[in-house]
């Protein structure tokens, strides 16, 4: 009898949680198979990469935080994408949210790195007592600068440019001095924990944000930049004036992180506002 | 954690044992700089400490690279700095440069202390005999002429070794002096500071250590080189004052964007380590002890408690300075908009322990070269060369 009921109801609950299921698992799923196919999903896409060396490529990114609505789904999508340790301390991409008072303050947060979204602690609730005048979301990731400090710094050239202008790490020579954390102005590296279980298999080596390398060399979309549901992330090739970084980039006045280091990141922000950095 | 940090920031990367390192290898600088000033500027009256410097930088030397290896994630990859070195790197000559610098004070060591070795390899027995043997590597000749071609390259090899300290320590304070991302280290100041708080340092650590051994040893104190040791202290201690005050009056006037933060961190973060120790205890103080007793007339044995004193703070005063930079730089976010909290764990390859255990080597390094090649003045007392049996100490 008792048998009977808990199986109705596994029935019956495995019903929501398979509708719930199959919603959550398409995210990573949809990712995995993506980067299971040799052949990228759209074969006219492809077909025009294809005929362009992989080397005359110059990739850009576009944050644009008038549309960022704080949803955190990029943050959960490399999370998975990449491997990337669950725990808030460990991001490779974060949402940051900003808010500016009418007499001139601005505070920032960004509760565990914005994965789970900013519902939980409301502004309305957090900052009831602040005069607010605006705010907004900031998404950030590797800036993959055009001159970086962190391969600079690195003493035995595990970090290294590619020559579509892309920063990557190489994990199995990484030594784990930690000198590039120290000189990236942006905290877009960590340290990887001892348990995490990465692509590479690599504990306590310095990971960050690669653009999905894996990816847009295929002719794909940085994960981050696929399940945005709003295109608040925009990616393409800077050389290539149909691009639609390109294209953005014509149309909107844009800004970068922190431009008097002299990093010139490759990130650009539409929206851009003093204090945000 | 307090204000606003980026995600990845919860973690002090480079802790306690990064803070050792540079304290260390201030330390070698220190002390080889005191013993140059003998040998290069005929500085008579340090004759006393000048074989006994040597040794204490050898001593320091060899555990330098020590805090440094077990810090990395990958110990087992150290040797890659050597093998593919990126020359962008302010870290990456380190092994090139230690590894010159070890073998111009092994070589200086060797040439000072041949006489003795040889001395030692004819007049010993056994395996005593075989060690001494095996140090003097094959050359036995100590004639007047040889001595005197020993003493020309002494002399050469002490000079070049000024440079080379020099340029051991200013590329340590480059490390943090050239990180632009961090408002508190981006200094081209650093360099020279790590260097002055570097001499300080080791010239203080002498006259502890010289006063301590003597004292174990029942050896007379030589007032007069621990009178001009410590006036050399006080002449290094105000320079290095200054060039540090200069610093952040500097990043004071000129208000930059992160001058906020950075007043923040050394008036409370960092308060009690930075104003307290580096500047109060450890350099304003020493600076007004030395000063009142060479300037009194107190009789000399009752200024070398003072000068211990002094010796001690400074010391102190120079490891909270490293605490400061190295620590204090990681506390403030890279956002300029909050802090991060650090306290070093007692346990772990991390902790206070094993940074205390690495602190201890140097000078068990130097207990054993102290005994295989005594620096001690009385026994080198040139002219009255008496032969050494090993049981004598
Ligand atoms: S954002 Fe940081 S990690 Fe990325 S390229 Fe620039 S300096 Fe390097
Ligand atoms: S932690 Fe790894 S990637 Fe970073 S500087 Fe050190 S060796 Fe290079």
């Amino acid at each position: 009898m008792g048998n009977k009921i808990s199986r109705r109801q596994l029935i019956k609950d495995g019903g929501k949680t398979l509708l719930g299921g199959i919603f959550i698992l398409s995210v990573p799923s949809l990712l995995r198979s993506f980067t299971r196919t040799e052949e990228p999903p759209n074969p006219a896409a492809a077909a025009q990469l294809d005929q362009r060396d992989w080397e005359t490529r110059y990739w850009g990114f576009i944050c644009d935080t008038e549309k960022c609505i704080g949803c955190g789904r990029c943050v959960v999508a490399c999370k998975l994408e990449n491997k990337v340790p669950w725990e808030p301390e460990y991001n490779r991409t974060w949402v940051e949210r900003y808010i500016f008072t009418m007499d001139g303050e601005v505070f920032v947060d960004s509760p565990n790195a914005g994965r789970d979204g900013f519902t939980a602690e409301p502004m309305n609730l957090k900052y009831q007592n602040l005069d607010v005048s605006k705010s907004f979301f900031v998404p950030k990731l590797c800036n993959q600068c055009d001159n970086p400090p962190c391969v600079t710094v690195c003493p035995v050239n595990a970090t290294y440019r590619t020559e579509d202008g892309v920063v990557l790490i190489d994990q199995e020579h990484c030594i784990g001095c930690r000198y590039c954390i120290q000189a990236c102005p942006y905290g877009a590296r960590y340290v990887l924990p001892e348990a995490s279980s990465t692509h590479f298999g690599q504990v306590r080596v310095v990971d960050k944000c690669t653009w999905c390398y894996h990816r847009i060399s295929k002719g794909l979309l940085p994960a981050c930049v696929e399940i945005c549901p709003v295109g608040a992330r925009v990616f393409g090739d800077l050389r290539d004036p149909d691009s639609p970084v390109r294209k953005m980039l014509s149309e909107k006045r844009v800004y970068v992180l922190k431009p008097t280091l002299g990093t010139e990141p490759k990130v650009y922000y539409v929206g851009f506002e003093k204090g945000v950095q | 954690m307090e204000g606003f940090i980026y995600p990845n920031e919860g973690v002090v990367e480079w802790d306690l044992l990064i803070t050792i390192y540079p304290f260390i290898t201030g330390l070698v600088a220190g002390a080889f700089v005191v013993s140059s000033l003998y040998h290069v500027f005929g500085m008579k009256s340090l004759k006393p400490v000048a074989r006994f410097s040597l040794i204490t930088a050898l001593a320091f030397l060899l555990v330098t690279p020590l805090p440094l290896i077990v810090h990395l994630g990958h110990q087992e990859r150290g040797l890659e700095m050597f093998l593919t070195p990126n020359f962008t790197s302010a870290m990456s000559a380190f092994g090139y440069i230690w590894l010159m610098y070890l073998l111009l004070v092994l070589g200086e060591v060797w040439l000072i202390f041949r006489p003795d070795i040889v001395r030692y390899a004819l007049s010993s027995q056994g395996i005593k005999k075989t060690i001494y043997s095996v140090l003097a590597l094959g050359v036995y000749d100590v004639s007047e002429e040889a001595l005197s071609i020993d003493r020309k390259l002494i002399k050469a090899l002490a000079a070049i070794g000024v440079p080379a300290a020099f340029l051991l320590h200013g590329y340590v304070g480059f490390i943090f002096g050239a990180v632009k991302a961090n408002p508190w280290w981006s200094t081209s100041l650093m360099p020279v500071i790590f260097l002055m708080s570097a001499v300080v340092s080791g010239i203080a650590l002498l006259i502890g250590m010289y006063i301590v051994v003597a004292k174990i040893r029942r050896m007379p104190l030589d007032h007069g080189c621990l009178r001009s040791m410590t006036l050399w202290l006080w002449g290094f201690l105000s320079l290095d004052l200054v060039l540090e005050g200069l610093e952040v009056f500097t990043m004071l006037y000129e208000s930059e964007e992160s001058w906020g933060i950075v007043h923040q961190l050394i008036t409370e973060k960092i308060a009690v380590s930075y104003l307290g120790i580096q500047f109060v205890l450890g350099s304003v103080l020493p600076l007004l002890i030395i000063g009142f007793i060479e300037l009194s007339g107190l009789k000399e044995n009752i200024k070398t408690p003072f000068r211990f004193v002094s010796a001690f703070l400074v010391v102190a005063g120079v490891f909270a300075m490293r605490w400061n930079v190295v620590i204090g730089g990681q506390l403030l976010s890279k956002s300029l908009r909050g802090f991060i909290s650090y306290t070093p764990p007692l346990l772990g390859l991390d902790g206070i322990l094993v940074a205390a255990a690495i602190m201890t080597l140097p000078f068990i390094a130097f207990f054993i070269l102290s005994h295989l090649l005594p620096p001690w003045p009385e026994e080198t007392r040139v002219g009255e060369r008496k032969t050494l049996s090993f049981q004598q100490w």
